[in-house]
């Protein structure tokens, strides 16, 4: 009888319990939410906030309006538009190229035994642990000179940053892509392979089409990570027309900045954006790569 | 039949195996010569590194792409290339760089420097003397008309400015010249106007204007005299030095400096190995080692608590919402996620908003509540105080991804095993749950440790490194890391760059990534074999 009171008693309290549980940590998680959205609310509010300087700003702006957007376009001072749209080409060319040589070579460490195949592939994952940030004097000093030659790919060319950007674009990429391709039975390529196909026709109609998982990955992975440099770019390009976005709002607030808060809000959140859809879309590949890459290093 | 068919394939093929062969050592041949063309100009200017570089990497490319051994690393020709040229030859250039001189004052090559000395120049007591006129334009031109002791007249130009001829001959009616006045000197110049010998005498400007020339310029020397210049310095190669023709000093050649005995030095300098002087000078130096040390301290100090802080957010979140059934979970992990989407130069500027001292939303708030404004940017406590609560709101999601993911690769039996042994609440956190965990995402730990050391764009873009250090001799800041410490020596030194000084550090921080890194590989290892053993 008390056993039976005690078994069905267990469950009724366990169940107020978790209740109470799950109120007080969803207490919590309100807290953490403010902490986490309140920047976004603030610079969402901050751009369609007509009064558009720092110390008029609230979080529920009187008469909102979309005049910061509209002062975007034809801005002298904050060409925000051109910025945007260098920062989309020098992404996408890097992320290209990327993706090729990355595609290529892992293809060549999947697929063929070499001399040298483990060491390389260890010395490129140990090079990749410093960050091209602190040789960046020595970067500054190369496209420097190569500037003195041919000037298209010198100090502030945008095809000097890319071809800076692609020094970078072996290293982790290289052991994912790999890992992947390892996964793609080798008996694919072996049976096309009596049928007569090249190695090139191979990789191009066979396993390129298997790899779109893991291309998709890297490719966002590069883009957010091309997109989001900020000190390369700051350090090789010097004309303010060839400014990155992430280059031109740093320096359009370096000075004034509580003055131009509502405009800089508008293109803050316009160049978040996209990056923020990429990421709450495809969230679980990001995650499932950027944790799975930073394990192996 | 077949054995035709088979035949014909066979052909077709050699065909085609021919064709690709003939085009790809065409190519190779016409982007070697593109390089080979390269590479000597690199040569010519001076840039022998990383002329150097380049044949090797031409070397490189070459073999690859004819040697049938080297088959496979065709596939990864280019990315290597570019591995080499952007990502271990700067390494290495950083090294060599660091002991040298390299900098403001030693931007040149030698050969450069000594042209350039070569061409500064000192009005003689003796040497051609001319009697001179003077003519200003409205715009501030100036000729000069010059006579020499056998009486030839020249009209002479301006030396800064670009003409093809600029001695002229003294022609009435030619370039402007009006009537000549009995010693020869014009009357009038078209534009411009003859100054009268006490207009000239107050000129200012005119004294220190160089006509003619380039090579050979003439400067007036007094109110009736201009003479030609001659060569200040002359060049020794056989010393290797420079002899001053004013004071007849000699200046050696010391490490990227002419230098006189006293002490004296010749500018500009060129770049010279200088061994481990940058090395040993900020140890020596009390000016850079009192910010070195703050700088140090501060930059460990900052990458552990922004470990520590971001990991313990991370884990209490997954801790707290790791139950599967907890509703709401998913949008709780979508609006928790959100600062991770957001590229961080952007939230760090928008945070420096957020902290203003004065008009920000937080010190307004603090200010209505509790008359209480903390000093985010001019106090250096509360600075470095903002630069961690962003960089743990930067982090979070990170941790708060990575530890979900691994708390629930703990299998659960463990915990039952526990529970059996009696262990409750925080006896099983600390002691089953924290190790476990610290050994899956210990790399992970390191690899933040190590990203966070080198965190510049939150310590550059949220507040430059300030406040700043009172009495430090370059530019130094509280909340300045080393990396950041490196960047304003190298592009922001209001007194000077110095490239060699600031690559001294980044080798500095080279090895101490390389230490902390070999604590990370040996860290998976262990790891790789915890997980071999459950």
């Amino acid at each position: 009888m008390s056993e039976q009171n005690k078994a069905n008693k267990k469950p009724r309290s366990m169940s107020k319990q978790r209740r109470l549980g799950i109120v007080i940590r969803w207490i919590i998680a309100v807290f953490l939410i403010f902490f986490s959205i309140f920047p976004l609310l603030w610079i969402i509010s901050a751009s369609v906030n007509p009064t558009g300087t720092l110390a008029t700003a609230r979080l529920i702006p009187k008469n909102p309006g979309f005049q910061n957007f509209k002062n975007l376009i034809g801005n002298p001072t904050f060409p925000f538009f051109r910025w945007f749209w260098n920062s989309a080409k020098i992404t996408t060319i890097t992320t290209v190229l990327t993706l090729s040589l990355t595609t290529m070579a892992a293809y060549a460490f999947s697929r063929f035994r070499f001399t040298g195949r483990t060491t390389m592939l260890k010395a490129i994952l140990l090079i990749q642990v410093f960050p091209n940030l602190l040789s960046i004097v020595a970067l500054f000093l190369i496209l420097t000179q190569f500037g003195t030659i041919i000037p298209a790919i010198g100090l502030n060319t945008h095809l000097g940053l890319i071809i800076v950007y692609l020094g970078g674009a072996m290293g982790m990429n290289i052991w994912l892509m790999k890992g992947y391709m390892d996964t793609i039975p080798r008996e694919i390529d072996e049976s096309a392979k009596v049928d007569g196909a090249t190695d090139w026709q191979i990789f191009w109609k066979l396993i390129l089409p298997l790899l779109r998982p893991i291309l998709v990955v890297i490719g966002i992975l590069s883009f957010i990570g091309t997109y989001g440099d900020f000190i390369v770019a700051r350090t090789l390009l010097k004309t303010t027309e060839l400014y990155t976005i992430m280059v031109g709002l740093q320096i359009y607030t370096s000075g004034m900045f509580s003055q131009k808060w509502g405009i800089f809000a508008a293109g803050a959140l316009i160049s978040a954006l996209p990056i923020m859809v990429i990421y709450l879309v495809l969230q679980d590949q990001i995650v499932g790569g950027l944790t799975q890459g930073a394990v192996k290093g | 039949m077949d054995s035709n068919r088979e035949r014909l394939t066979k052909a077709v093929k050699n065909f085609q195996f021919e064709i690709t062969t003939i085009l790809r050592v065409a190519l190779l041949v016409i982007v070697d010569f593109g390089l080979l063309w390269f590479i000597a100009q690199l040569t010519i200017n001076g840039f022998y590194v990383l002329a150097v570089i380049l044949l090797i990497i031409l070397v490189f490319n070459t073999f690859v792409f004819l040697a049938p051994k080297a088959y496979p690393l065709r596939w990864m020709a280019i990315g290597l290339s570019a591995l080499i040229l952007f990502a271990i030859f700067p390494i290495l250039y950083t090294t060599y760089v660091a002991f040298t001189n390299y900098g403001d004052g030693h931007l040149l090559t030698k050969v450069q420097a000594i042209e350039q000395i070569e061409k500064e120049l000192y009005l003689p007591e003796e040497g051609r003397s001319f009697e001179w006129i003077a003519y200003r334009s409205d715009g501030g031109e100036y000729l000069l008309w010059i006579i020499d002791a056998e009486g030839n007249t020249n009209l002479v130009r301006q030396s800064e400015a670009n003409y093809e001829d600029y001695i002229l001959p003294v022609i009435a009616g030619e370039f402007g010249i009006g009537e000549l006045d009995d010693k020869g000197a014009p009357v009038s110049i078209d534009g411009f106007r003859r100054l009268k010998s006490i207009e000239a005498a107050i000129d200012t400007q005119l004294t220190n204007i160089k006509f003619g020339d380039p090579e050979k310029t003439i400067q007036i020397r007094s109110t009736n005299e201009a003479a030609e210049l001659l060569p200040r310095y002359i060049y020794s190669a056989d010393e290797d030095s420079f002899t001053d023709q004013v004071t007849g000093v000699v200046y050696f050649e010391n490490q990227g400096t002419f230098q006189s005995e006293q002490g004296r030095t010749i500018a500009p300098g060129f770049r010279a190995n200088v061994g481990f002087k940058n090395f040993v000078s900020f140890l020596k130096s009390p000016a850079l080692r009192g910010p070195l040390a703050i700088i140090v301290s501060w930059n460990f100090a900052f990458a552990f608590l922004s470990v520590f802080l971001t990991f313990s957010l991370g884990l209490a979140i997954s801790i707290l919402y790791g139950d599967p059934n907890f509703p709401g979970k998913k949008i709780l992990r979508s609006l928790l996620i959100i600062p991770y989407t957001i590229p961080s130069l952007i939230t760090i500027l928008i945070w420096r908003g957020i902290l203003n001292e004065n008009i920000g939303i937080v010190n307004t708030v603090l200010r209505n509540l509790f008359n209480f404004a903390p000093a985010w940017t001019t106090n250096r406590w509360w600075a470095r105080a903002a630069i961690l609560i962003v960089n743990l709101w930067l982090g979070y999601p990170y941790f708060m991804l990575v530890t979900s993911g691994a708390l629930q690769s703990i299998p659960s039996d463990i915990y039952e095993a526990a529970e059996v042994d009696g262990a409750r609440g925080w006896a099983k956190f600390w002691h089953i749950t924290l190790p476990l965990l610290l050994v899956a995402v210990g790399p992970l730990l390191i690899a933040s440790f190590i990203f966070n050391f080198n965190n510049f764009n939150l310590i550059y873009v949220f507040i430059g490194g300030g406040p700043p250090i009172p009495g430090a001799s370059t530019r130094a800041g509280y909340t300045d890391i080393l990396i950041s410490y490196v960047y304003n020596l190298a592009f922001e030194g209001g007194r000077g760059v110095n490239y060699g000084f600031a690559s001294a550090i980044s080798i500095v921080i080279f090895i101490l990534i390389a230490l902390m890194s070999l604590a990370q590989f040996k860290f998976t290892n262990m790891w790789e074999e915890v997980s071999e053993n459950v």
